[in-house]
């Protein structure tokens, strides 16, 4: 790991022009995309009273690990590890299900293909994260929680978090039975059940019935959806004014683009229009039975 | 009932024959004892020898980095324990799961420790992850923590996922073979996935082959798992959480300013 110019003492440490800190300096002035030394404090430096570590902190973290492992071994006690059958390659069971922490992305292929819905979508899932630090160049709700200042990425990350994530989790856990089909809890998991299939395909239904058109609409349906989203998104940004809540600059949208710049907002776009278009999908498939948007011989969306 | 005076109780125990014989002299609690507390230890030396009062309290952190670290301790004691009654094969790995909870001693309290101690932290690691975001604490300087934390992440469900195929149960190979499948599908490189003929890959070799170290899971799947599950990735999830509690150390914690 390159450790930062300078940061042995602490003081001076690298910051993008845009995101100081309290101690911004004229800088700032500077422009968005270029690197600055700017002295800015660590966080509750001078101001905020400093505790020692021990014994405070250590007593805070001895404290809560004694809690932990009584929890646990209590749990462990009362509960035991599933252990099901040995082994049967020729028996499958059915539902078989991923561990729970996967059923999010299961659920997904009720909707794509495994090739979108199990290496595509988690690849966007985790370059995205990563790359959120840098895509999110608001300088305000810095080690502290706070809605107000920061509603824009927060109503973001929910919808990805915990709508997409957490609760499709809950629902390939506890209401996918025989089939992957939807079963109330409680419900008798009758593995008989026949659910008619009668989803159709976007080009099929608009009457498209050879399979260079169909190829050619849905890419353009697809190709038109990103570029709709793009602008919506564009001009949505550019018309916060000032003080919006969802804005995080003073200056209100025009600020906000020109300081975020082509490269991120172009990232951002993507993995937001890319991430509506699951829950675009689910609609329609659950409103018009909708299979693929895209029909190719090679890939379906 | 006298009042209790702990103080004095404590006198007498510190001056007893047998405490004076076992510890020479005593620990004054005076700001220089306690800064040494923490630098002359290499494991407390973790820690900064003073910290921001926010940073201690339970609202900020929701403790669930310590609590996901703890857990992952947790899960290697257990497991060195489990390692030392279970061989990664398929003749054998199944009835030690039975050896282990009906013969040894504490065998399933070990098993149920290890494998709810997994769950824990992957509930905990989402739930820090959660913290983090909502304190946005991954803005500048600590952007490249947050992707190291990302990448922890991955190892995290890599770690709980390879575990999940060691018993050899009905449960575990399905869940296993449910979760790899995906790989069928990768484009390019899965023998099912699209674009599949441009590099010739077919069911022996391909993207899940090489998870599973051939066409379908077996007993090479099994000593695959086990390697990466005990060697493989516990090594490379200490190496980044090395990197991760160093960043947090020389970074500082964030906080309001
Ligand atoms: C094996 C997994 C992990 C372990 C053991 C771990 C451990 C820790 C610990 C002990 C802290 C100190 C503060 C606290 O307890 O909250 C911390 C802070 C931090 N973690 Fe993690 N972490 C893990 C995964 C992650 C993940 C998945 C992310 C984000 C995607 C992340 C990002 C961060 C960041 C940015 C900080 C600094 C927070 C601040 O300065 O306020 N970590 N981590």
């Amino acid at each position: 790991m390159a450790s930062q110019e300078g940061n042995g003492s602490g003081i001076v440490m690298r910051a993008a022009g845009a995101a100081g800190g309290a101690a911004r300096t004229p800088a700032v002035a500077v422009g968005p995309s270029k690197r600055t030394e700017v002295p800015i404090k660590k966080a509750g430096s001078g101001i905020e009273e400093k505790l020692h570590t021990w014994p405070f902190l250590v007593r805070s973290e001895f404290m809560m690990s004694i809690v932990i492992i009584i929890v646990l071994t209590i749990w462990s006690l009362m509960l035991n590890a599933p252990l099901e059958q040995p082994s049967n390659p020729t028996r499958t069971p059915n539902p078989s299900k991923a561990p729970w922490y996967f059923l999010g992305l299961q659920e997904m292929l009720v909707f794509f293909d495994p090739w979108y819905a199990g290496v595509v979508l988690p690849s966007f899932i985790i370059v995205g994260l990563m790359l959120i630090p840098y895509l999110d160049i608001n300088p305000k709700g810095n080690g502290y929680f706070t809605l107000r200042e920061r509603w824009f990425e927060i109503m973001s990350f929910f919808l990805g978090f915990h709508i997409l994530w957490v609760s499709f989790i809950i629902i390939g856990t506890f209401f996918r039975g025989p089939g992957w089909n939807w079963f109330w809890p409680g419900q008798v998991w009758d593995p008989h059940l026949v659910e008619a299939l009668t989803n159709v395909d976007l080009p099929y239904m608009m009457g498209i019935r050879d399979y260079t058109t169909a190829a050619i609409f849905g890419l353009v349906m697809i190709g038109g959806y990103f570029v709709v989203g793009y602008v919506v998104l564009y001009f949505w940004i550019r018309s916060r004014p000032a003080g919006d809540r969802w804005s995080a600059f003073p200056g209100g949208g025009p600020e906000i683009l020109q300081k975020w710049g082509p490269v991120r907002f172009g990232i951002t776009g993507f993995l937001l229009i890319a991430m509506a278009g699951v829950f675009i999908k689910m609609a329609l498939r659950h409103a018009l039975n909708i299979k693929y948007i895209l029909v190719t011989p090679w890939i379906n969306i | 009932m006298a009042k209790l005076d702990w103080n004095e109780i404590k006198r007498q125990i510190t001056d007893s024959q047998a405490w004076q014989s076992m510890f020479r002299h005593g620990y004054e609690d005076t700001p220089r004892n306690r800064i040494l507390m923490v630098s002359g230890n290499v494991w407390l030396h973790l820690h900064p020898s003073k910290v921001q009062k926010h940073t201690v309290r339970l609202r900020f952190t929701w403790c669930m980095g310590g609590i996901t670290f703890l857990l992952f301790l947790v899960t290697v004691i257990t497991g060195i324990y489990l390692m030392f009654y279970y061989r990664p094969t398929a003749e054998y790995a199944y009835a030690d799961m039975k050896y282990l909870e009906f013969d040894m001693p504490f065998g399933m309290l070990m098993r149920n420790m290890h494998r709810w101690a997994a769950h824990g932290m992957v509930i905990a690691v989402w739930l820090h992850m959660f913290r983090v975001f909502m304190t946005g604490s991954y803005k500048p300087p600590r952007e490249f923590n947050w992707v190291v934390g990302v990448i922890l992440l991955v190892l995290t469900l890599l770690l709980s996922f390879t575990g999940y195929l060691l018993p050899w149960d009905q449960l575990s190979i399905w869940a296993v073979t449910v979760g790899s499948n995906m790989a069928r599908a990768t484009p390019l490189l899965g023998h099912g996935g699209p674009f599949h003929e441009v590099l010739g890959v077919n069911p022996v070799y391909d993207a899940r082959a090489f998870i599973f170290g051939g066409a379908e899971i077996g007993p090479h799947t099994l000593l695959r798992f086990y390697i990466l599950h005990c060697i493989f990735f516990p090594l490379l999830a200490s190496l980044f959480m090395a990197v991760h509690f160093w960043r947090i150390r020389r970074d500082g914690m964030s906080g309001p300013l």
